[in-house]
């Protein structure tokens, strides 16, 4: 467990920040414009795989960039738990990446400079996030993530766009607000905000404000949709899809779920979590947040729509591991981040391959393109039954960790909670499954001009459902490994 | 080493005859008067520079005018806080003379030219001796001078409204000074003395007489009538909106930041934190109506449809965060008011500097009209984005760090409530910031009827840009501010 100092954290942030300002550069000349977005992608997953063998051997990598303000520097961390976040949205980014250059080039969406600019500043700003060594370097990137992505939701410009973007904003900037809040708490309470494996607040104050404190944290991780305050991201699916994709799917999403995660390991810890009694206070919020909102995406009839309310039910899958308070449930938690994000970016990336190719939003349109486009329906489908959490993809293996952690945190009504979601997962994929590859189109000759779409767009799909599946098969080599890690570290003991 | 040694006089002198001087030359041939303004205001910053590293090594610097030692002479006295403040402003004063030159040419009358640049450089040299003198009655003399030169300056591009706006600035700047005399008056009459060091040694023994409360209220009032601290801030609107573009830019920055260090000045070194806090208990109230101020500026902003009147209003609310940190009056949150005093500046400076260019090129500041301005000035709307971020507090700008010291600061001193209004003021700022965004920037791409419209020259987009830089290099090396800073205010709090 020993703690190296290395400038590699910075370099992995560095790399998307100079490749967004040469974007803008470069801009007028597309294909270079895009071959930067490519190089730095590249460069920046290297940068995190150079890394990786140390991380895996347990050593945490840190570097002091800055003196900041009382209360913490500008400092980066890289321990086993950021590492899952960063190799996750850097293989992501980089698949991504091809994903919208087809995707814009294909719809000859406007302000692509633009576009991609704010995308490489996301990613720095998600990794940032990923390797924050302390609450005031996490808050830095989250507000700039927040930022961001503001020009990347209303990307169209039209009055929906802008109103969905105001929505975004006021909740997010708000959320903000409290998370700030709550890092200065935190502060005053001890006089430090740096993550310590298992925790540091016990014991600083009384109940009620530590109570208060974890309260602005959830409110503050508005990224992670926790229901009722998930408004915003049904708003965001305006975006471009590669943004829906990329971003509500995994990097804007993620960096919510992976605060709360790291506020319940490395801040308040596990036992002082149990003992102010947060874990039920978490789990009765998860349990709602899964079947409420199971529920709105059987209502909804807009793919994208359907997909951003499962995001925001499977999102509380891991809100629902780190409430168990138990090794198996955090185990689940972390281990359904990856896990989630591959089979949801794939589900995205289909529909967004359903528009370009056949213009078509809503599910009831889609009849019979399984004929037309038999590869993307094949992988959709194949991702929307890991969702459910049927084998042979990844999405059981979270699922039986957050069963067994349930039962070993004593709370075996959290199975029926899984469980009744697994039948509503069920009840909001299959019909669209049924549809696109049973039923006929209303008229036969309107998907005459249908065909698979772009082999940028087709083979990122394809690669991410794979690795989907890889994980089922192989789920040690990475992610599992640093995972038992990040456990053994806020814990001190091992995974069952 | 003489000439350095009588450099604080120089200071002052060298402007005053490079005013005569302009004038003389400018009478001549019209093209001598602005690079005389230049260079001097050139020299000035130079100069502020220079005593400032010389205080923070040296320690305070104490001249006595034509060798005549006080009280029967006139000292100046630039100590750690002073010092600060006039590296500030010459900062901003040296940035608005680069960016005047282009916008003087089109906004004043051309035999109107020489003339204006006289009463610039007299109005910079004013505020300047009110910066360095240490004698409170000489302070009076030089704060009129810089508002007889404001007033004139106001009305210089000779609309009917700047006449309006001039004339109420002229009759509550009179009440002001009226105000401020009376209370200078008292104090000579309580204590026989006008030098401020001795003041603040013999004061302490007459706290009780009711004569130095009332010279207490006078120049409170006084004060806050300039420095237009809600709701006395009723002249600020019009003054900041009819003036020509480069005047907005000099009095919302060097005026309105000279008259902050003023009351501070007069209340924390002159009268000290034992009068305030314990004799004659206003901390209480001043905090109350700087959340006044800062809620009520910051709607009265959103309320707006004109940029310069918008960014106006929003001068009102910032003014209460640093009125804010004189109500806390603790080590923490008077560090973040003064790097509020300067981060104000800089962004404020570079936001009307905004304002301007889109007036030069477009001729008006309406927001209704700028649909989409972002396309034709990409550069001016970039700065406005990064100051705009800065003026909401987005980190790692310079705007999070001074909110940041401001809320700790506040916390600390128990002060909750008050801190929570302090984090919804900058959602407001967001709101009214994003205002400008929206319409600048995803207004409407569908149609280009400002094709004409390019970038302003570089004279006037290079101290922008530096301007929404330094927000951010300010923000990044926080720290190095801090070393300037935190000595000022342990000596505002009676330190050494």
């Amino acid at each position: 467990m020993a703690d190296i100092t290395g400038i590699l954290p910075a370099i992995t942030i560095a790399i998307p920040l100079v490749a967004a300002v040469l974007i803008l550069i470069v801009g007028r000349y597309e294909n270079i414009r895009e071959g930067v977005t490519i190089a730095a992608a590249i460069a920046m997953l290297c940068s995190i795989l150079a890394m990786l063998p140390e991380v895996l051997s347990g050593a945490r990598i840190s570097i002091s960039l800055l003196p900041m303000v009382p209360g913490g520097d500008f400092a980066l961390r890289v321990d086993a738990f950021g590492m899952v976040f960063a190799l996750v949205a850097s293989i992501l980014w980089l698949l991504n990446s091809f994903y919208a250059i087809g995707y814009m080039r294909a719809l000859k969406e406007h302000a692509q400079t633009r576009f991609f600019f704010c995308l490489a500043v996301a990613i720095a700003a998600a990794i940032g996030i990923a390797f924050s060594a302390n609450l005031l370097t996490l808050f830095v990137f989250y507000e700039i993530l927040t930022i961001i992505t503001y020009p990347l939701v209303v990307h169209v410009e039209t009055p929906e766009a802008m109103k969905a973007g105001r929505k975004y904003l006021a909740y997010l900037l708000v959320g903000g607000i409290f998370l700030l809040a709550a890092t200065i708490l935190t502060y005053l309470l001890t006089g430090m905000t740096d993550f310590v494996p298992g925790g540091f607040l016990a014991g600083s104050g009384s109940d009620l404000i530590l109570r208060i404190l974890f309260l602005l944290f959830m409110v503050g991780f508005v990224k992670a949709a926790w229901m009722p305050i998930h408004g915003w991201l049904p708003a965001a699916m305006v975006a471009p899809t590669p943004v829906s994709a990329f971003l509500h799917a995994v990097a804007v999403v993620t960096a919510g779920v992976f605060g709360i995660v790291r506020i319940a390991g490395w801040v308040f810890g596990m036992d002082l979590m149990a003992s102010l009694g947060l874990g039920i206070f978490l789990a009765v919020i998860a349990s709602f947040t899964i079947i409420t909102a199971s529920l709105f995406a059987l209502t909804e009839d807009n793919l994208k729509r359907r997909l951003a309310y499962s995001t925001v039910s499977q999102l509380s899958y891991i809100l629902l591991g780190v409430s168990m308070l138990s090794i198996a449930g955090m185990t689940g938690a972390m281990a359904h981040i990856p896990i989630h994000a591959f089979m949801k970016i794939t589900l995205f990336m289909a529909a967004g391959a359903f528009i370009v190719s056949a213009g078509k939003e809503s599910i009831s349109d889609m009849k019979g393109l399984f004929r037309k486009m038999p590869v993307t329906v094949l992988m959709f489908s194949a991702a929307a039954i890991g969702i459910c959490g049927l084998p042979p993809l990844a999405g059981i293996i979270s699922k039986i960790y957050l069963a067994l952690g349930a039962v070993e945190g004593g709370m075996p009504i959290l199975l029926l909670v899984i469980i009744i979601s697994a039948v509503l997962n069920a009840a909001y994929f299959f019909p669209i499954i049924y549809t696109m590859i049973f039923e006929h189109p209303d008229d036969e000759r309107s998907l005459d001009a249908v065909t698979e779409p772009p082999l940028t767009m087709l083979v990122p799909i394809v690669l991410t459902a794979s690795i989907s599946v890889l994980i089922f098969f192989f789920p040690s080599m990475p992610f599992m490994d640093l995972i038992e890690i990040a456990i053994a570290e806020i814990t001190q003991s091992v995974i069952p | 080493m003489t000439v350095i040694n009588h450099l604080p006089v120089l200071l002052i002198a060298i402007p005053i005859l490079a005013s005569l001087l302009i004038f003389a030359a400018g009478w001549y041939d019209r093209r001598f008067a602005y690079p005389i303004t230049l260079i001097t205001v050139l020299f000035q910053f130079t100069a502020s520079v220079i005593l400032l590293l010389q205080v923070m090594q040296e320690g305070t610097i104490r001249y006595h005018l034509g060798g005549w030692a006080p009280p029967l002479g006139i000292e100046l006295v630039i100590d750690s806080f002073n010092g600060f403040i006039l590296a500030a402003i010459m900062l901003l004063a040296a940035a608005t003379v680069v960016y005047a030159r282009r916008s003087v040419e089109k906004e004043i009358e051309q035999e109107k030219i020489v003339s204006f640049y006289v009463l610039f450089q007299l109005l910079v040299t004013g505020l300047v001796g009110m910066t360095i003198t240490g004698d409170i009655f000489n302070l009076y003399v030089f704060l009129e001078i810089s508002s007889i030169a404001a007033y004139t300056l106001i009305s210089a591009s000779r609309k009917p409204h700047s006449y309006v706006a001039s004339f109420n600035y002229l009759v509550l700047g009179s009440i002001s000074a009226g105000f401020i005399l009376l209370g200078i008056g008292n104090l000579y009459v309580a204590t026989g003395t006008l030098n401020m060091a001795e003041l603040a040694a013999i004061l302490p023994a007459s706290y009780g007489l009711a004569t130095v409360h009332s010279a207490f209220l006078f120049l409170m009032i006084g004060f806050s009538i300039k420095i237009a601290f809600f709701p006395l801030h009723l002249w600020l609107p019009d003054a900041y909106t009819e003036s020509p573009s480069a005047v907005t830019i000099l009095i919302s920055t060097v005026m309105a930041k000279v008259s902050v260090y003023a009351l501070f000045r007069i209340l924390f070194s002159v009268f000290t934190t034992a009068y305030i806090i314990d004799s004659f208990p206003v901390t209480g109230f001043i905090l109350l109506m700087a959340t006044v101020a800062i809620v009520a500026g910051a709607v009265l902003a959103i309320a707006q449809d004109d940029l310069k009147r918008m960014l106006a209003y929003s001068s009102i609310s910032q003014i209460g965060y640093i009125m804010f940190a004189l109500g806390v009056a603790n080590q923490i949150a008077l560090e973040g008011g003064l790097l509020h005093i300067l981060g104000h500046a800089v962004m404020k400076g570079c936001l009307f500097m905004v304002a301007g260019m889109i007036i030069y090129r477009m001729g008006t500041s309406k927001l209704s009209e700028l649909k989409g301005v972002a396309k034709t000035m990409p550069i001016s709307c970039a700065a406005f984005a990064l100051a705009g971020a800065s003026m909401i507090g987005i980190p790692p700008t310079i705007g999070f760090m001074s909110k940041y010291y401001l809320v700790l600061g506040a916390f600390e001193a128990g002060l909750w409530p008050y801190a929570v209004v302090l984090l919804i003021g900058s959602l407001l700022a967001a709101v009214y910031i994003w205002k400008f965004i929206e319409i600048a920037y995803f207004g409407d791409h569908h149609d280009n009827h400002h094709t004409s419209v390019r970038e302003g020259p570089l004279s006037m987009l290079a101290p922008m840009v530096c301007l929404a830089v330094l927000c951010l290099i300010f923000g990044v090396f926080v720290e190095v501010l801090m070393e300037a800073v935190g000595p000022a205010v342990i000596l505002l709090l009676g330190g050494v």
